[in-house]
């Protein structure tokens, strides 16, 4: 896929050499309003998390409170990207092409304990964690989260968003894949990977 | 005791290995050579008529003197009664059987899961190649028990191939639905799908 290596935005740094003046916070705010409020959600369901997903977006949780109603089964009309279950080896390259197919700007949440570390699928045919293939905006925690839990996901990805600003270029750079094929180095993929928790008790028969 | 057990041990004399009961289920240790012939003759023999193949599977047994079985679960839809049929590979020789696909066209997946998970060639299967795994999987046979739970591979190597994978090479242009659209795809598509997943990986560059 893609070759070219761009730093990660990273926070703390300075970003722009015009100090924020009073035009620009306000068209800030005014953007990050709008956005924040009409997230298109891409739902990449793979496992039980995505019937917890369904629940959030039906009737009595009701996603449309946060401008999420509009499901984009295209990821060229969609803003987010929720991943919604454990993400087997054999789909990396398929969420990989449809994080890159995302027009900027694009984020990510991970829902679920699988599609965050790898959850109870610590085995050979599992990513342990997402993040080791796309970026990672927010993860939420539960094993599958209550619709509930989802939605406090989706409150902290919009006051995230809340906190951008257009003087910063780097949220606007595409994070492409480096020369090996990868996101990550090597070296942290492995620790991102390694067994944590009960985990390193069990079934240790490798 | 089912008594199709009896009619294949007259019938087939010593190709009919052995004949145990577990649970209520008639299980029949048949020769490995002539595993397509007894099965042919359970399906059609118009008394015996099992006509429905549930399942094909294989077991690997912990103790490591004990061979592999390729086990056949069969049902008689008319008849409603069930018969299990196994063969034994043992692990010095060549992990190989006769395909019953033939018989059972259903018996296509079925047999490709088989390979994919315990590395048994089907002799005479049409399109014999991973099913679960992508077609590029390097690292052996998963559910074999000499294969590590996390795999071979360190999980970066793992990512990496995985993410160098072509999606679409998974699947024939026959299981995509694109066959006769094939000359209006992109020029790169219509190169992936010739070129399959049978490629090599590219080796990583740099230090790495």
């Amino acid at each position: 896929m893609g070759v070219i290596t761009k730093p990660e935005p990273s926070a703390g740094r300075v970003v722009s050499q015009v100090s924020p003046n009073w035009l620009t916070t306000r068209l800030d705010f005014l953007v990050n309003w709008a956005r924040s409020n009409s997230m298109w959600p891409m739902p990449f369901g793979t496992a039980c998390c995505a019937i917890e997903f369904m629940a959030t977006a039906a009737s009595r949780y009701d996603i449309s409170r946060f401008g999420m109603e509009r499901m984009s089964f295209s990821p060229r009309q969609a803003d987010v990207l929720l991943c919604a279950g454990r993400l087997p080896f054999k789909l990396a390259p398929v969420i990989r092409r449809i994080y890159d197919q995302m027009p900027q700007p694009k984020w990510v949440i991970s829902m679920g304990a699988c599609a965050s570390s790898g959850g109870i699928f610590d085995n050979y045919s599992m990513v342990q964690g997402i993040d080791t293939v796309v970026p990672v905006d927010v993860y939420v925690p539960g094993c599958p989260p209550r619709p509930e839990g989802l939605l406090y996901g989706i409150l902290l990805l919009q006051k995230k968003i809340r906190g951008e600003t257009l003087a910063d270029p780097a949220i606007r750079i595409e994070q492409t894949l480096d020369e090996r094929g990868l996101r990550l180095a090597p070296d942290r993929i492995d620790e991102l990977s390694e067994p944590f928790g009960n985990s390193i008790h069990q079934t240790r028969s490798a | 005791m089912n008594p199709s057990a009896e009619t294949l041990q007259r019938q087939f004399g010593s190709a009919i290995r052995r004949v145990t009961e577990s649970c209520d289920r008639t299980i029949v240790y048949v020769d490995g050579d002539r595993i397509r012939e007894i099965l042919a003759w359970l399906k059609d023999d118009p008394g015996e008529a099992y006509n429905y193949l549930v399942d094909i599977t294989a077991v690997e047994y912990r103790e490591a003197g004990l061979p592999i079985e390729v086990v056949y679960e069969l049902f008689s839809l008319g008849r409603k009664v069930p018969l299990r049929v196994k063969v034994t590979l043992p692990k010095d020789q060549p992990l190989e059987v006769d395909s019953v696909v033939p018989l059972w066209a259903g018996a296509d997946w079925l047999e490709r899961e088989v390979y994919d998970m315990f590395g048994i060639t089907f002799r005479g299967h049409p399109d014999l190649r991973r099913i679960l795994m992508w077609e590029t999987y390097a690292e052996g046979f998963p559910l074999r028990k000499d294969f590590p739970l996390r795999g071979r591979f360190s999980r970066s190597e793992q990512v990496r191939q995985a993410l160098n994978a072509h999606p679409e090479a998974h699947y024939s242009l026959g299981e995509l639905g694109i066959a006769e659209s094939y000359h209006e795809l992109p020029e790169d598509m219509r190169e992936r799908l010739r070129r399959g997943e049978r490629g090599q990986i590219a080796a990583p560059k740099g230090e790495r």
